[in-house]
Formats: structure tokens, C-alpha cells, sequence
């Protein structure tokens, strides 16, 4: 029986049927779309298409090749394209699975009540709307239009996002920041007085060493980086990989160290300790560029590879070697930063170290090591001035994260739930493409700020966890039926990449930019979107650049000149002032020291595995993104569910064989929703157990992911804040072995 | 004319682009692959050793599923290609009991399925889908009797093996090790 407790009750949205409320106005003049690169190989495909793929946020651009009945045949990467290539990674391949799977939204959903228990119905676009409209309406005038909040993971975002910006709000945020990368862009911005952006500014093309901690490329398929570390290896570059888990690049590398988790800051210490002692460092790059190494040198002088061997369990011989083939390389050594840091809560200080390292070994500016990346001035199509928000989600924190440069959506989500005391609760959300369900640690807190919630509107392609909970769903059109943004990206060369749609969107599905104008509308805001349609912005937009839609139609990707040529700008020891206090590189940061925070980083032991559990690791596979592909009939075809990777030994202990089925119990009692197969490998350490992201769906609709494997976040119940910068370090749980069920979870 | 292919395993990251590639290029219903990722650890933990490898047809010079065949459907086509023409094919198996490597299928609409080496895509001067797409660059197809092709290059600077060559079969993908 449902109960009346929830005023937002847990839908699954099986039973509501296709869409059948079209939509009136066609989208897209396809007539036009006919402008077209000449098709290369004669016979094989009618037509293509430019793209930028949507699997992961590498967004590489592509073709979509469409055969004579106009029916989409696959996606191949662009050759003029730095991301890509000219190849795809297997997500990226088998994006036409994402365009293909019948289980996608299919129209606009309203959460309604029939006799007692809550469902969804199908609306019009135009209802919906309303309803959103309305809704926003109403937590404007009772708590003021900055208790709104935008949750997004996708290239549509930005539509939402200039929605809330002129609606009066700029809590606009995504996982990728507190969840993922933050604790890196702090801690090399500290240090450097720059992030380190997405694409990687990394020159592993040209590297001599590659040092990776934690960082599983090829089993990560961020394509960059894997297509260069195969370049590099192949022209004879050292990889050094220090992870508990003999991944995939591990058995590719040079020096495999296989840590004990969580002792990651000991090794760097005791790696600079090493390199300072012996001399090994960039002395005229020190001596000119960086500030603060006579208080580091004093700082690690205790640090030695004898302390660390107790800690980290790498030997002391193997830490001096390693320490001295970086030397040997440098300045083209990259010390890598990784990319998902948020581990134990002491991650800015971790990337700090990671930063400081690459300093002494003058990789910073250098070929080889880390270059100066240049992405195109582009202007965006003008609208009136968004107003001034009166309050942000940073009011919610007086004193605390002081060096967060973007929004936290674990921030935003805990200010959600109710508390005594806080101006602004936030009160409505609005999720573009983002599964926070499985997306955020702590999913308990996550559903106690749902259910705080005035309206929640979610927009996704894709039926999943967060749609079950959301007042109003917009079914969006895949990347491979719209247009959106133009992707400016920095990197080596400036480029331009086109999206547009290669086939008319599927059922009464919508692209992004199309639903906020339409709201905008609705809401009175129309006067911030002031283009008639997305090609018109678009080509404006284009034409600032000595660019046009018409011609990006037809090339896809468009390779502009560098500004300046500065790729690497302290590769001689040129002059440089850098943007931190100092104007230096800062080994000790004047900054965190400003704000109350450590200024050099300081090796934390962190809690360690009760007996009987294992310390939970977590990855990525290569043909899956997140918990987003998990039903991409091309990709569920070649992984469908995920496993727990356990050590023999452990297995042996336990009486654990391959491929039986269990659940994982953690530190707090929660067992996993769904069980989970064993899979018994000497690839792990006996100390902790290693499964994929992404898996144990619970959504009904979803009928290929659905109960398939388990979910990581089902098991991160503890979180460990970054201080600095509100980072959720996530890798400080523990689990157990469980050959029952846990209790039914009540939503 | 000897058409080959050499897949290098310290490349090879296991990310089954070339099966996806292949499905899609090929319209191979999901649920079926005409090549596959082999992942091979020995050793023990931290002295540990993976060989990760794409495989696929053998396209042997001396197949059994050509001599196994009533029909003659399966067949040597240019530059040795081992195909099966769907038409002449009538699903008795021999071929499929007959391979060493398990390269063959039966298709859901009942001829017997495999690698032609994307044929359709060599005789337009191109590269397999597989090898079009790999991301690490870590396949290499071409012509064994040119001594100038790549194949031909990395074959006779690297070390590589075949799969069973106990089988006689004399296969044309070999591993570069």
C-alpha cells in the first residue's frame, strides 16, 4: 500500500505509454539540412552529419552517417578533431544506441494522484510549461527566486541555466565539480595560479615519463588521452602507475605500485622528499619560476621513502627509483592529475601535492609536460542583463569552502533539507541530464532534500532514478536529433565543432534550447532569448568568428590559429607572472594560508577497513558512462552488468567463488539494492574490493539496466568533506559480504 | 596478394570499440559479434601479468570450415578473405564445429556469420572497421606479400604469435607481443 507519508513518492514510470500529444510545429526545416559534406566513400551512406558526441564530456566530434531510407547507420569520429582524432571511443560508437533505445522518455510527464497514489500523466508541451511556470512562480514570491536550483551534467545546460540566471538565480551547478574534479582545479589553481580544464592541458603525446595515480586511462576512455599514452609508449615513455588495483595501464607500465589506498600523500612527500635530497629537481626553473622551496625542503625533510614504506607499502628502493626516473625525464615528465579526486577529504592538499611535483620537475609550461591551452574568443548571441541574485547557495556556508570556484552540488543538495536558521532553503530544483540518485554520496540526505522540494522538473533523455521523484518531466531529443552550442574547446589548437540534428527527433522528444525558450516564454523572460531559433543564434554567433553555420554544416569541426605562439611558454625559461599572490609558482601557497588552510599539504592517515570489510574502490569501464549508458542496447550488448572485483585470497577466506551472486553490506549497516556478481581476480588487493560505476538500477523502465549488477553510490553513505573547497571525498567506505537481501528500502 | 592483420597486445586497452565498430558498421544484431576482446591475467598479486587481445576470423590459409563446407558457401575470396555467401549457405554447422577459434555464428536469419575483414570497406582502399576506429592504433591490416606495408614492417620487427598453430591452419591475424 502506498503510503501518505511521502508528498513525493518514488514513480516508476513504467505504464505510462508512448507519447502521442505532438507537437504542432516542426523543429527543424530538414530541407535545408541537405547541405552536407560530399559523401567520400560513393555507395556507402546517403549522408553525413556533424556531431559532437554526448556519452561522456570529452565530446568528441564525429560524423553520423545516414543511409538512403534516412535511417541513422553509425557514428565515426572527425579527422579534423583533437579530441577525437578521427576515432570514437566504443560509448562515442555506440552513441546510435542512445538514439535507438525504446526505452527513452517519450513526452512531457505531470505527477498527478488517482484515487489515493501518485503516477505520472501525459501532458503537452504546453501544460507542462504551465505547470513549471507556475510552480517556479510560486517559489519566487514565498522564499525569492534564488531558492531555485539547477542541477546539470549535459550540453543543454546552458539554455536551463540562462532560464535561471534571468528567472533571478545563479545557483546553477554540476556533479562534475564537488562530485569529481574540484579538488583538482583548487589545488593547481593555488599552485599555479590556473586550473588544469577539461581537456587536460597534458602533453602526454610528447612525455618521456607518465605517472598516474589512481587514474585508470583505458578502462577511463576519456579518447585523448588513451590514443596519446599509446603514442607515447610506443616512442619508449616510462609509465608509472600507483594504484591498488593492477588496472589495465598498469600492466602497460614500466612500475606498477601497488599502494595501500588511502596513503597516496606519503608517496608524493616522500617523492619530493627524494627529489629535493638528491637534487634531482629543475634548479634554473626553480630558481626562476617558483616560490617556497626552502620552506617545502624543510617540510619533507622528515618524509624520507623509509617513512613512507610503513605507510604506503611501496619499498623504499622502489619510491627512489620511480622518484629517479622522473628526474631523468623531466621537464617531460607529467605527474597526472587525474580527473574523479574526491576520495578521502584531504583532496585539494593531495592535488596540491600532485601540482608541487610537477613544479620541482619543471613539467608546468613545458613540452612533454603541461602546455598553455588556447580555445577561440567566442561570443555569445546578446540578451538583456541578467538580474543580481540577492542571496547564493555560498550564504548557506558563512566561512566554510573558502576557495570553492563553482557551485557544489552536494552544497546545494544538503541546503535543500530543511534547517533551523538558513535564509534559503532551496525550495525548487530543476535537473538537465544528471542522475543525482546515483550521482550524489549519501542517498538518504539526497531523498530527504527531494521531498523538501516545492517542484522538481527533470530533463533527461533517459528514465531514470531522479525521474521517478520529479514533479514535471521534459523528454529531450538525443544529441544525435539537435543542435546545441557551438564547442569551443582550449586545447593545442583552437577549435570549433558543430552538433546538429542527423535525423528528426523520435517521438514528442525536444531539444534543450527549444524547452527553456519555450518556458522563458511562459515565465515572461522571452526578452532573454532573444533568437528566433538556434540555427539564427548560431550563425550570429559564427559570423563573429569569420565562421557560418552554412559552412559548418559542411565541415564539422573548424582548426583556428593559435593567437600567440606560447603552447609551451616556459619552455626556455621565458619570462612569466603567474596569476597567484606572488606572481610565482607557489609551493607554499600564500593563498590557502590567506583563507586558514594548511599551506603546504601534510600527510593525514585516514580510517582504515574493520575487520571483515574491504575498502570500497570504484571505476569506470570503458564502453560505459556513469549510470547514463547503462541501457544503451549497443553497450549493455558488450558489458550489462558490473562485479566485484575480490582478491583470492579473500575469496578463499570467505568461501567466495566466481560469478556467484551477493550483496555488499557497508560500514552503516546499508546493503546494496541489488545483488552483485563475485568476480575472484589476483588484479586486487586483499585490502579492498573494486566494482564499476554505474550499474544496479532500480528503475523499472529502464528494461535492460534494471536490476542488472550493483550500485557504488548505494554504498557511500559516508562522505568526507573537503575542507577547502567542499569536495565529498567518497572513497572512505568499507563493505562486507552479505548472502541475503537487505530489508525493502521504503522510498 | 595476402591480406593479414596484426593486432598489438602491449596497445590493446580491452575497450571493445572494434566489436561495437563492427556491429554497427556491419549491422550485427546485438546480441552477436563477429569479434571479441580476450583478457588474460597470470601471476600473482603484485607480480602480475595481462595480455588483452581483439580477436576475431582467423582468415587461415588452410581453413577447415572452407574444407568442412557441403555447400562451398564458405570460400576464399581476394587476397585469401575467408567469407560465406549468405545464399549458399544452409546452417549444417560444419563450419562452426570445425573452427578452432569460435569465429563463427549462426545469424538469427540462418546462414552462418563471421569477419570478412570488412571486405566491402579493403576493396574501397580502406582499413576494417575495427582497425579504422581503434583508439590506441593497435591493429595493423594489409598485404603480406608487400614487403613495404605496415603489416609486413611490424611483422618483421616485432615479436608476435598466431593462435593454436598446433591446428595447421596457417591463420592470418597474428598478436604482437
Amino acid at each position: 500500500m502506498s503510503t501518505s507519508m511521502n508528498r513525493r513518492d518514488f514513480i516508476k514510470i513504467a505504464g505510462v505509454g508512448a507519447g502521442s500529444l505532438a507537437f504542432a510545429t516542426p523543429l527543424f526545416d530538414f530541407s535545408t539540412g541537405d547541405i552536407l559534406a560530399p559523401d567520400t566513400v560513393p555507395g556507402m551512406y546517403a549522408k553525413r552529419t556533424p556531431t559532437y558526441c554526448e556519452i561522456c564530456f570529452w565530446k568528441c566530434a564525429g560524423w553520423v552517417h545516414t543511409n538512403e531510407e534516412g535511417k541513422i547507420w553509425k557514428v565515426t569520429g572527425h579527422e579534423d578533431d583533437p579530441h577525437s582524432n578521427g576515432r570514437l571511443c566504443p560509448r562515442g560508437t555506440g552513441g546510435v544506441g542512445m538514439y535507438n533505445d525504446e526505452d527513452r522518455l517519450k513526452t512531457p510527464l505531470i505527477r498527478t494522484e488517482v484515487n489515493g497514489v501518485q503516477t505520472f500523466r501525459e501532458a503537452s508541451w504546453d501544460e507542462a510549461f504551465t505547470y513549471i511556470a507556475d510552480g517556479l512562480k510560486k517559489v519566487a514570491e514565498e522564499h525569492g527566486p534564488e531558492c531555485t536550483a539547477l542541477f546539470s551534467h549535459g550540453s543543454g545546460g546552458h539554455y536551463f541555466g540562462d532560464l535561471l540566471k534571468a528567472f533571478g538565480s545563479n545557483n546553477i551547478t554540476a556533479p562534475s565539480y564537488a562530485q569529481c574534479r574540484g579538488p583538482r582545479e583548487v589545488g593547481f589553481f593555488a599552485t599555479y595560479g590556473e586550473g588544469v580544464g577539461s581537456p587536460e592541458r597534458v602533453d602526454i603525446r610528447d612525455t618521456r615519463c607518465l605517472v598516474l595515480i589512481g587514474s585508470h586511462f583505458g578502462e577511463n576512455m576519456h579518447n585523448g588521452p588513451v590514443q596519446e599514452i599509446a603514442q607515447a609508449t610506443a616512442k619508449g615513455a616510462t609509465i608509472i602507475t600507483v594504484d591498488p588495483r593492477f588496472s589495465t595501464v598498469a600492466s602497460k607500465s614500466k612500475f606498477w605500485l601497488p599502494i595501500k589506498p588511502a596513503t597516496d600523500m606519503a608517496l608524493l612527500l616522500a617523492w619530493m622528499h627524494v627529489i629535493i635530497n638528491e637534487g634531482l629537481y629543475d634548479k634554473e626553473y626553480v630558481e626562476k619560476y617558483v616560490y617556497g622551496f626552502d620552506e617545502l625542503k624543510a617540510h619533507v625533510a622528515t618524509n624520507t621513502p623509509e617513512w613512507a614504506y610503513g605507510l604506503t607499502t611501496i619499498k623504499p628502493e622502489t619510491i627512489r627509483e620511480t622518484a629517479r626516473e622522473m628526474a631523468n625525464a623531466s621537464p617531460r615528465v607529467i605527474i597526472h592529475p587525474g580527473r574523479h579526486v574526491t576520495w578521502y577529504g584531504d583532496d585539494t592538499q593531495r592535488l596540491r601535492a600532485v601540482a608541487m611535483l610537477n613544479a620541482l620537475l619543471g613539467s608546468w609550461g613545458r613540452r612533454g609536460g603541461f602546455y598553455n591551452p588556447e580555445k577561440v574568443s567566442f561570443k555569445t548571441y546578446p540578451h538583456p542583463q541578467f538580474p543580481t541574485p540577492k542571496r547564493t547557495w555560498k550564504d548557506a556556508y558563512p566561512g566554510k569552502f573558502k576557495l570553492a570556484s563553482l557551485a557544489l552540488a552536494s552544497g546545494i543538495c544538503d541546503a535543500t533539507v530543511p534547517a533551523t536558521g538558513r535564509d534559503c532553503s532551496f525550495k525548487a530544483w530543476i535537473v538537465n541530464g544528471t542522475n543525482l540518485i546515483h550521482t550524489l554520496p549519501n542517498q538518504a540526505n539526497t531523498l530527504k532534500a527531494i521531498q523538501a522540494l516545492d517542484l522538481m522538473v527533470v530533463i533527461d533523455t533517459m528514465p531514470m532514478e531522479i525521474t521517478g521523484y520529479a514533479d514535471v518531466i521534459l523528454p529531450e531529443c538525443t544529441y544525435l536529433e539537435r543542435y546545441d552550442d557551438i564547442r569551443v574547446s582550449a586545447h593545442r589548437e583552437p577549435t570549433l565543432a558543430l552538433r546538429m540534428p542527423a535525423a528528426e527527433p523520435k517521438y514528442n522528444t525536444k531539444p534543450a534550447w527549444w524547452m527553456a525558450k519555450g518556458l522563458a516564454e511562459k515565465m515572461g523572460l522571452g526578452a532573454f532569448f532573444p533568437w528566433k531559433d538556434i540555427e539564427e543564434k548560431l550563425d550570429w554567433e559564427l559570423k563573429q568568428v569569420g565562421s557560418s553555420l552554412e559552412e559548418m554544416k559542411r565541415i564539422g569541426v573548424k582548426k583556428m590559429k593559435r593567437s600567440f605562439d606560447d603552447l609551451y611558454p616556459m619552455e626556455n625559461l621565458e619570462d612569466f607572472e603567474f596569476n597567484t599572490n606572488t606572481g610565482k609558482i607557489e609551493l607554499y601557497s600564500t593563498a590557502m594560508e590567506d583563507e586558514g588552510y594548511d599551506p603546504l599539504p601534510k600527510y593525514k592517515a585516514h580510517e582504515e577497513p574493520p575487520e571483515g570489510y574491504y575498502r570500497l574502490n570504484y571505476g569506470r569501464a570503458p564502453m560505459h558512462t556513469f549510470s547514463r549508458t547503462a541501457n544503451n542496447p549497443n553497450l549493455t550488448d558488450l558489458m550489462d552488468e558490473n562485479s566485484v572485483w575480490v582478491n583470492p585470497k579473500v575469496a578463499k577466506e570467505w568461501g567466495l567463488k566466481n560469478d556467484q551472486y551477493l550483496w555488499l553490506e557497508n560500514q552503516d549497516g546499508v546493503v546494496s539494492k541489488t545483488p552483485i556478481k563475485v568476480r575472484v581476480t589476483e588484479r586486487i588487493r586483499f585490502d579492498s574490493v573494486y566494482m564499476v560505476h554505474g550499474f544496479g538500477h532500480t528503475e523499472k523502465k529502464l528494461t535492460r539496466a534494471n536490476g542488472r549488477g550493483a550500485s557504488d553510490a548505494d554504498l557511500i553513505t559516508r562522505v568526507h568533506i573537503d575542507p577547502e573547497m567542499g569536495g565529498t571525498g567518497m572513497r572512505g567506505n568499507f563493505v562486507t559480504f552479505r548472502f541475503e537481501a537487505g530489508k525493502e528500502v521504503s522510498s | 596478394m595476402r591480406y593479414a592483420m596484426a593486432v598489438d597486445t602491449l596497445k590493446c586497452v580491452g575497450c571493445n570499440d572494434c566489436v561495437v565498430a563492427c556491429q554497427t558498421e556491419n549491422d550485427v544484431p546485438i546480441g552477436y559479434c563477429r569479434d571479441w576482446i580476450v583478457e588474460k591475467t597470470t601471476g600473482t598479486y603484485p607480480q602480475l601479468q595481462l595480455e588483452i587481445r581483439s580477436e576475431r576470423c582467423n582468415h587461415c590459409a588452410n581453413a577447415p570450415c572452407v574444407r568442412t563446407c557441403p555447400t562451398e558457401a564458405s570460400h576464399y575470396a581476394e587476397g585469401g578473405i575467408v567469407l560465406v555467401e549468405e545464399s549458399e549457405c544452409i546452417g549444417c554447422k560444419a563450419c562452426i564445429t570445425s573452427c578452432p577459434y569460435d569465429a563463427r555464428f549462426i545469424h538469427p536469419e540462418g546462414y552462418v556469420d563471421k569477419c570478412t575483414f570488412c571486405i566491402h570497406r579493403v576493396e574501397k582502399g580502406q582499413d576494417p572497421a575495427c582497425v579504422a576506429v581503434c583508439p590506441t592504433h593497435c591493429m595493423i591490416f594489409g598485404d603480406l606479400d608487400d614487403p613495404n606495408s605496415d603489416i609486413s614492417r611490424a611483422m618483421a620487427t616485432r615479436k608476435w604469435k598466431s593462435l593454436i598453430p598446433e591446428a595447421g591452419t596457417d591463420p592470418k591475424v597474428f598478436y604482437l607481443i
